[in-house]
């Protein structure tokens, strides 16, 4: 069922070639030097356009970096980044990316209304479109369930609160691909539900591609597609039913322990022989 | 929850300089500040408490507060300004904001244009609080318009937003931030012929102060005082002060990364 989402459809209609039609985020040796450390090493993937695609690793193994990569803030990056067929931080994606950052980036000093008011005028300005601004903010607000609060200011807000103010401006607009990192940390099971489904509603419904990352595991089941990450390096690509049935394991977060134990080896291997 | 499918917004392009997003972040930043109407007062009493103290310090010596009180009519509005500015764009680094920002479209033009913006608006009021104060009721006497005193002020106001913008990207905390006003401004301050004329000076530290904008805009004051027209020198002062104010931003413009490590 979840593999079928393949194929989004496509507003132009002609067949561009295949990676730039069918994929939304596409790398060839990405490399990422952050001081004297190597973050990213030689990364291939690719990420499907119209599904969720779930980022997954221990903290610190590169998830932020490779997100900051693709959305074009990050500096000191080598090899192919291809992001909605443009190089990643081409100027004109910057409307067509939603991008939270791990740490709630709004102004405490501003009411939720107001945050996502400003946000708003960036993305679409101009007096003409102040109708269409309007009903934006008023429905990002009820997305990220914040109605109640829409005229508290962010600084008086939970933490949990203050990370989805983050998240409505990301859906401000209508972005074809939401980067998205660890936006349920610190959330209770309820909100993380209703979350993950409106996450599963905007890839349905507006065709967009998502990439979440977490490193709780059970949120990766689900997901459309996995890339596991450890230590800068990308260990599996695949659906989770794949992930699953190659590594024999119940759960993804048994695949993803096998996948690294299977790592550890090879590179203990590899030393031993050196 | 729900998502429901609004009619896709034609993306804006990215430009460096867009009149809606300027007035967009300069309403921003305004409103921040409305929130915090404490700030909002020291800005605009402080100064004028500073010219009273002064008028009652120099009681017995109108004409040392006439002198001292014009250049200080220059000075006020540059040292908050500077603070205000170097604070609140360290704040725009560190919370994240500012990445945010630069990951949308827009240009680095209209952050910088848009504190410019409301930060000028607040200097307007402050120096025309402070301006009015000094002149017709601590019996500041001015032989110049009244109207170009409240110009170098507020070119002295965008100077000060100006430096406090382009320190703001060498400060990592707030007190970083706070530490670089003794830093850039005293110097300033001891040199720009407040204290006594530039020309009585040592001949190096003369030739230093002739290099620092404060001077110009102390300068600029003092032709003010002592002339009922728009004299060369005062063009020449208000044109290096605009001048210096502009060449800051375009710096501080350049400090604003949207790819960094």
């Amino acid at each position: 069922m979840m593999n079928n989402a393949a194929d989004p459809p496509d507003a132009s209609g002609n067949t561009p070639p295949r990676t730039a039609e069918t994929s939304a985020i596409h790398a060839e040796g990405l490399t990422v030097v952050r001081g004297p450390r190597t973050v990213l090493r030689a990364l291939d993937f690719t990420v499907p356009r119209g599904q969720i695609t779930g980022l997954l690793g221990p903290s610190g193994c590169g998830k932020s970096t490779l997100m900051r990569a693709i959305v074009g803030t990050q500096a000191k990056v080598t090899g192919t980044l291809d992001v909605l067929g443009r190089p990643a931080g081409h100027p004109t994606l910057r409307a067509r990316i939603g991008y939270v950052t791990q740490a709630p980036s709004v102004y405490d000093d501003l009411t939720i209304r107001q945050n996502l008011d400003y946000f708003a005028a960036i993305l679409d300005p101009g007096r003409s479109s102040t109708e269409r601004r309007h009903d934006n903010v008023t429905r990002a607000i009820a997305d990220v369930d914040l109605t109640s609060h829409a005229d508290s200011l962010a600084g008086n807000l939970s933490g949990g609160q203050r990370s989805r103010v983050s998240l409505a401006v990301a859906l401000l607009g209508t972005p074809e691909l939401l980067v998205l990192d660890e936006p349920t940390v610190g959330l209770d099971p309820v909100l993380r539900r209703d979350l993950w489904n409106l996450f599963h509603d905007i890839a349905a419904d507006r065709g967009a591609t998502l990439l979440i990352s977490s490193h709780v595991m059970d949120e990766a089941e689900r997901c459309h597609r996995l890339l596991l990450m450890r230590e800068g390096e990308i260990l599996a690509d695949d659906t989770p039913d794949a992930l699953r049935t190659r590594t024999g394991a119940d759960t993804v977060e048994a695949a993803f322990l096998h996948l690294v134990d299977e790592a550890t080896a090879n590179s203990r291997k590899k030393e031993t022989t050196r | 929850m729900s998502a429901t499918v609004t009619a896709p917004a034609t993306p804006a392009p990215t430009s460096a300089l867009n009149a809606s997003r300027t007035t967009a972040t300069a309403a921003r930043v305004l409103r921040q500040l409305r929130h915090d109407p404490r700030t909002i007062a020291l800005m605009l009493l402080v100064p004028c408490l500073m010219l009273i103290l002064l008028r009652y310090v120099f009681d017995g010596s109108p004409r040392t507060f006439d002198s001292i009180g014009a250049s200080l009519l220059g000075i006020f509005p540059l040292i908050t300004m500077f603070l205000v500015t170097s604070i609140a764009t360290l704040r725009e680094r560190t919370s994240g904001t500012l990445e945010r920002l630069l990951a949308m479209p827009l240009g680095k033009g209209d952050v910088i244009a848009g504190y410019a913006l409301a930060f000028g608006t607040l200097a307007i009021i402050q120096s025309t609080l402070a301006t009015g104060l000094a002149l017709w009721f601590l019996g500041l006497d001015v032989t110049g318009s009244p109207w170009l005193l409240l110009l170098v002020a507020l070119l002295d106001a965008l100077l000060g937003t100006a430096l406090g913008l382009f320190v703001s990207a060498f400060a990592a905390s707030e007190f970083q931030a706070v530490q670089f006003m003794p830093a850039v401004l005293f110097p300033q301050l001891l040199l720009c012929g407040l204290f006594t004329p530039r020309d009585n000076m040592h001949p190096v530290l003369e030739a230093i102060s002739n290099v620092l904008p404060m001077s110009y805009a102390v300068d600029g004051m003092n032709e003010v005082l002592k002339h009922t027209d728009m004299t060369a020198n005062f063009l020449r002062d208000t044109l290096i002060v605009a001048g210096c104010a502009l060449l800051v931003l375009t710096l501080g413009a350049a400090t604003l990364r949207r790819r960094t490590a």
